[in-house]
């Protein structure tokens, strides 16, 4: 561009030469000559820049790509020139580099036939969370708010707070840092996250199949569990998918203690396994094996007495917690667009062993102490099929196994097996149904059924009627 | 028990150590750019195509078989501009691979290096699911492989010294035969010029103004969006008014709506390779514009 201007200012004096030189008769034509020559030289400059212009146009295609060439060229040689251009492209704005901020928001309508606030699993030991299906009629869920953003070259970190819409406090689901790039497959997290045993309990619940967790998530994880700690990772480099990892936490949630205990070091310690890859191109798969040692101390929960008064109870001891899992996804040519079908089963099984203390607070028959000894198992598998675009349907089935509780106060006659009415052994099961449709990825309305048999003596037909959508920065889900 | 232990150490040391022997594994997300990586390190290279011509680049899962081969990958090639984003972040935090992350020689997202058409002035979703920094489908102008190729050589050079001579002599034999080609191609295509066409989605608009050719429409009612009965019905009522010559859609969209319009129309519709193994005659990148012109050139007489 520069070039073209200075071979037009040339020219212009060129061809302005003339003008001055007519006054002048006595040397007209020497002067004449003279231009003749500028002017044919400067043709010539001007017709070989004309050339190579018309050559680097002819080359690039246009002008404009030409300058994109220039660039690319500039990129390529030196990555701190690329952050410079790649800057200059968008706007200078002191934002640019807020993180990616999403906004979740669910509500749902529940019919529920059974109260909620009398919700238990029978045979299992109460968690500390919330793991009822939540209130009848219409409710706003718990809302979403997600920060995640690249800390610098080292790390990556994720803040996700819930927001519950009735006592508006705000909880921390998960808040951690990740290592960006150790290399050699290894990956550091710490900080507040959703433990890696299992495999729903890493999903979040809005990108859940079903409205609620599996029986056996709410038995023996609470729900969910998330936990503050320390998670390290390791990835062979194997084609095939394999990696091991293991935590460290506080063990502040369920099957811990409720806040963790007073005490240095770790209340929490899990170990876990994946093996994954594809059958062909329209199969992929995954399965893991996961292990979860926790000492809850003074693990109290509520139950009714045989004198029909409410009672704290609590645990200490140990609670040992294995789970196996397996995922096996079908898309036809891997393309998942049209019809899909997703399989899932977990097989957790946990063997509890301590000393249990009835009625803690000395409300009816007075503290007593005595051993406790358990080993339950449950399970679910679930399979869903987008059989449109847009449009899924799943089933879900659940089954726990209260298994064989020995409780040292029953066996002693100190007390009888109705001082611990939510202990008599019980196998709940469940069956669920749902439907969903998904107008874009970011939004999904549900509409599920489920007969619960959590409750001995109670069957509980469930109906929820539910939307999830997110907003802002676009979510990235496991497999 | 010193003998076993002896064993397994060399074995771990030949595993950690292998990958510095070994050619450079390429990680490429579509199909184009792991053609390109084939013609330009040979066996040089090792290329993983993370999806086939048959996926939609917007909606893959980042399944354990991607996380594995991102782990031992030197180097990710992808279109970039959002297209991947449903997945390859999930990859890049997952893989603990410090080679392949933004800003390493061994990350490269290819729209970055041309001029992306489409850049919306608007951004909402509410328009479907758009691409604030562009359209991302850039190697349908093969202009703009050729300018990815400058920059893929120059990285694979970078990351892999030793043969850089081999590379560079790949990439000067690839532009003669790629410039030759693109000539060509501007001669067999000049018929298309002006030639009103409907698009499923707008993942051809690179060709397109390449060609000359005249977008008038497309299946889908907004980016993304599958197509719907009412803008189907809105799209047969428009094509009475002014014709298109060609509806034409890819091998990952559903053939049924562009079928459904072209007998409701009476306008032929086409399918496009749209990348490298998108259908029978597109086995590399030469393969895949001769047959997407060859293929246009059959239904616009």
């Amino acid at each position: 561009m520069h070039r073209k201007t200075l071979c037009a200012m040339a020219l212009a004096v060129a061809w302005s030469a003339p003008l001055s030189v007519r006054a002048q008769d006595a040397e007209l034509g020497k002067i004449r000559d003279e231009i003749r020559q500028m002017k044919e030289a400067y043709e010539k400059r001007i017709e070989a820049l004309e050339k190579r212009l018309q050559e680097t146009e002819a080359k690039a295609g246009q002008a404009a790509d030409s300058a994109a060439q220039a660039e690319s060229t500039a990129r390529a040689a030196d990555t701190a020139s690329q952050t410079a251009v790649q800057a200059s492209s968008r706007p200078a704005a002191e934002n640019v580099l807020n993180p990616g901020i999403s906004a979740i928001l669910n509500g749902v309508y529940s019919n529920l036939q059974q109260d909620p606030n009398a919700y238990r699993i029978n045979g299992f030991v109460p968690t500390l969370g919330d793991v009822g299906p939540g209130r009848r009629g219409l409710s706003l869920g718990e809302s979403e708010l997600g920060f995640t953003a690249n800390i610098d070259q080292v790390f990556r970190g994720s803040l996700i707070a819930s927001i519950s819409p009735d006592d508006s406090h705000i909880d921390v689901e998960e808040g951690y840092i990740q290592t960006l790039g150790l290399s050699n497959g290894f990956t550091v997290k710490a900080g507040r996250f959703f433990s890696a045993v299992g495999y729903q309990n890493q999903i979040h619940a809005h990108a859940w199949d079903f409205t609620d967790a599996p029986l056996a998530m709410k038995a023996f994880l609470g729900n969910q569990l998330n936990d503050d700690g320390v998670q390290v990772k390791w990835i062979a480099p194997t084609d095939l998918y394999f990696d091991v990892g293991m935590e460290l936490a506080r063990g502040r949630a369920f099957p811990a203690t409720s806040g963790g205990g007073n005490k240095n070091g770790f209340g929490a310690g899990s170990l876990f396994t994946h093996l994954g890859g594809d059958i062909g191109s329209s199969l992929a798969w995954q399965t893991g094996l996961s292990y979860l040692a926790t000492s809850p101390q003074n693990r109290a929960y509520a139950d009714l007495d045989s004198t029909g008064t409410s009672v704290t109870d609590s645990f200490s001891g140990d609670s040992r917690l294995w789970v196996v899992d397996g995922v096996l996804k079908w898309a036809p040519n891997g393309n998942p667009t049209t019809n899909n079908f997703k399989l899932q089963g977990e097989y957790f099984r946990r063997n509890e062993n301590g000393a249990l203390t009835y009625d803690t607070q000395a409300a009816s028959l007075g503290t007593q102490s005595g051993s406790y000894r358990s080993r339950q198992s449950g399970w679910y598998l679930q399979g869903v099929y987008q059989f449109a675009p847009m449009w899924r349907v799943g089933y879900r089935y659940d089954q726990l196994n209260a298994g064989a509780t020995g409780i040292g106060l029953v066996n002693t006659g100190a007390l009888t097996a109705a001082d611990f009415p939510i202990l008599a052994g019980y196998n709940p099961k469940r069956d669920t149904w749902m439907i969903d449709w998904s107008p874009s990825e970011f939004s999904r309305l549900r509409l599920q059924f489920a007969r619960d048999y959590s409750r001995m003596g109670f069957t509980d037909n469930q109906i929820f009627l539910q939307y999830i959508v997110s907003m802002g920065a676009h979510g990235a889900h496991q497999f | 028990m010193k003998h076993a232990s002896k064993v397994f150490l060399a074995v771990v040391l030949a595993v950690l150590a292998a990958p510095a022997f070994a050619a450079l594994n390429v990680f490429a997300c579509e199909p184009e750019w792991a053609a390109l990586a084939g013609e330009l390190g040979g066996d040089k290279v090792n290329v993983y195509a993370a999806t086939t011509a048959l996926q939609d680049a917007h909606h893959i899962e980042a399944r354990p078989s991607l996380i594995a081969r991102a782990r031992s990958a030197d180097l990710l090639i992808c279109s970039g501009s959002e297209l991947e984003i449903g997945w390859v972040p999930l990859l890049l935090t997952q893989a603990g691979n410090s080679r392949i992350q933004p800003g390493s020689p061994g990350y490269l997202e290819a729209s970055q290096f041309v001029q992306r058409i489409e850049i919306p002035k608007v951004v909402d979703r509410s328009l479907g699911d758009i691409h604030p920094a562009g359209n991302p489908h850039v190697h349908t102008d093969p202009r703009n492989i050729a300018r990815v190729a400058e920059v893929l050589t120059q990285r694979l050079a970078q990351l892999d010294p030793a043969d850089a001579e081999v590379f560079k002599a790949r990439a000067e034999s690839f532009k003669t035969r790629w410039q030759g080609a693109i000539a060509r191609w501007e001669k067999e295509g000049a018929r298309l010029k002006g030639v009103p066409v409907v698009v499923f989605h707008k993942d051809l608009s690179y060709f397109l103004r390449w060609m000359g050719m005249n977008e008038v429409g497309s299946l889908e009612p907004r980016p993304g969006i599958p197509p719907t009965p009412a803008h189907l019905a809105e799209l047969v009522e428009q094509m009475k008014r002014a014709p298109a010559r060609v509806i034409v859609y890819s091998p990952y969209n559903d053939a049924k709506a562009a079928q459904f319009l072209s007998e409701r129309t009476g306008i032929p519709a086409a399918l496009m390779p749209f990348t490298v193994g998108g259908t029978d005659k597109a086995k590399d990148l030469v393969g895949l514009f001769d047959d997407t012109i060859a293929r246009l050139l059959a239904v616009v007489k």
